[in-house]
């Protein structure tokens, strides 16, 4: 029950980026369309449950003084490891992922979930962890990239809807602010909005 | 004239901040006030000034294809570009480290007001980031590579001080209560970026 809280509580209460404000740049980055978006969050998903487990394997063993760079050496193998799964399955994605991917090993969520959590807790709820924050983090990439891609290009997954609906023949047009970078920050501003609005314990003052 | 262009293009068109939103977590996290704000942003960009050079030599003569024929012929069809991530964000940490010591040993007032944020700039996207876009880019010799990471840094500077400045007025404004906090910040950021996209299609 316990570890099923870890995985359960990033969604809302401790979500890595609306509350806890960890991996923003590369959330909003590529969000543009849902499919290099679903790319990321799984990717990012994989390396943290990982490095996390990893990390909490070896957490007795890493001498203090040196930690970051030890964290930093697993986390890049790891980020290696997908960009060239990337690279060799999926090529026209990592084209648009671009430095993306490499940006995984600065990824705040990765380093703040192994510094705050793997460092002092036992290999499973480290897993269970990394999967819950993968996941927290993957509900607001897939949501942007849903909404933007939706209501800036009029289409999913880069099937056209609204062009087989017929709108742009009633005089529907595209948002094409929606693509646009700035778009993502408002966007994620209004999730943020609502989440506080709905849950008042996570207000500032 | 190139390096004019590439410098002013790395401040105003491709910002870190509102063109890629590279280096966002520190920028949300530390933009309380001017004064902290702005010695994170001397940190990044004396740190993006160093890296990327030192990046910038260490793709061209080992990791590109074909970097290593400087040893020997032999060594021609040599690719170790797949290494690249972990080269750079070692290279990044050790010059951190350095930096810290060498700023520790020779200039303590500026090590008491930048002390805690030099270790932080390790793990900075936007420090990684500026060698990555310099890999990816190709700019063609040192002298470009390190007006961009200038501009680079310039450019996230002039962001987080804005930024900074405009959080310490937001303090009197009455905002909802849900919006409070990290939520303006992000709908400000945007704004500017809108701001920044004018910029757009310049040429000098």
């Amino acid at each position: 029950m316990k570890n099923f809280d870890l995985i359960k509580l990033p969604f809302n209460k401790q979500n890595p980026i609306t509350v806890q404000v960890l991996g923003v740049c590369s959330c909003l980055a590529v969000t543009a369309q849902l499919k290099p978006a679903v790319v990321m969050a799984v990717s990012v998903t994989v390396v943290v449950a990982l490095a996390n487990l990893i990390i909490s394997l070896l957490r007795n063993t890493i001498p203090p003084r040196i930690r970051i760079i030890v964290q930093l050496v697993v986390v890049s193998t790891l980020v290696v490891l997908v960009d060239q799964f990337l690279k060799a399955y999926m090529y026209d994605v990592s084209k648009q992922l671009s430095v993306f991917v490499g940006l995984i090993i600065t990824n705040c969520i990765v380093m703040g979930r192994l510094e705050a959590f793997a460092m002092s807790n036992p290999p499973l709820p480290s897993l269970c962890d990394g999967i819950g924050n993968g996941l927290g983090y993957s509900v607001i990439l897939v949501t942007l990239g849903f909404v933007r891609e939706l209501f800036g290009s009029g289409s999913l997954w880069g099937y056209p809807i609204a062009e087989k609906l017929g709108l742009y023949g009633i005089g529907y047009e595209n948002n094409g602010l929606m693509i646009m970078p700035p778009m993502a920050l408002i966007l994620a501003g209004i999730i943020i909005w609502i989440q506080r609005t709905r849950n008042k314990d996570l207000q500032e003052d | 004239m190139d390096y004019i262009n590439i410098f002013i293009k790395s401040i105003f068109i491709d910002n870190m901040i509102f063109a890629f939103f590279l280096g966002m977590c520190s920028y949300l996290a530390v933009s309380k006030t001017v004064k902290t704000s702005a010695g994170l942003g001397i940190a990044v960009t004396f740190v993006l000034l160093i890296t990327v050079p030192v990046n910038y030599l260490v793709n061209k003569y080992l990791l590109a294809p074909g970097a290593l024929s400087w040893i020997s012929p032999a060594l021609e069809s040599v690719d170790l570009s797949f290494l690249s991530l972990i080269m750079f964000i070692a290279v990044i940490a050790a010059i951190v480290q350095i930096v810290e010591m060498i700023v520790e040993r020779f200039a303590p007032a500026l090590y008491n007001s930048l002390g805690i944020f030099l270790p932080l700039i390790a793990v900075n996207c936007a420090v990684m980031s500026g060698s990555l876009f310099m890999q990816e880019r190709g700019y063609s010799n040192i002298g470009e590579v390190t007006c961009f990471a200038l501009g680079s840094g310039i450019g996230w500077f002039l962001a987080i001080v804005a930024i900074a400045a405009i959080r310490e007025k937001l303090r009197y404004s009455h905002i909802p209560p849900a919006l409070k906090g990290v939520g303006i910040t992000f709908i400000i950021t945007g704004l500017m970026g809108m701001a920044f996209m004018s910029f757009m299609g310049i040429k000098l």
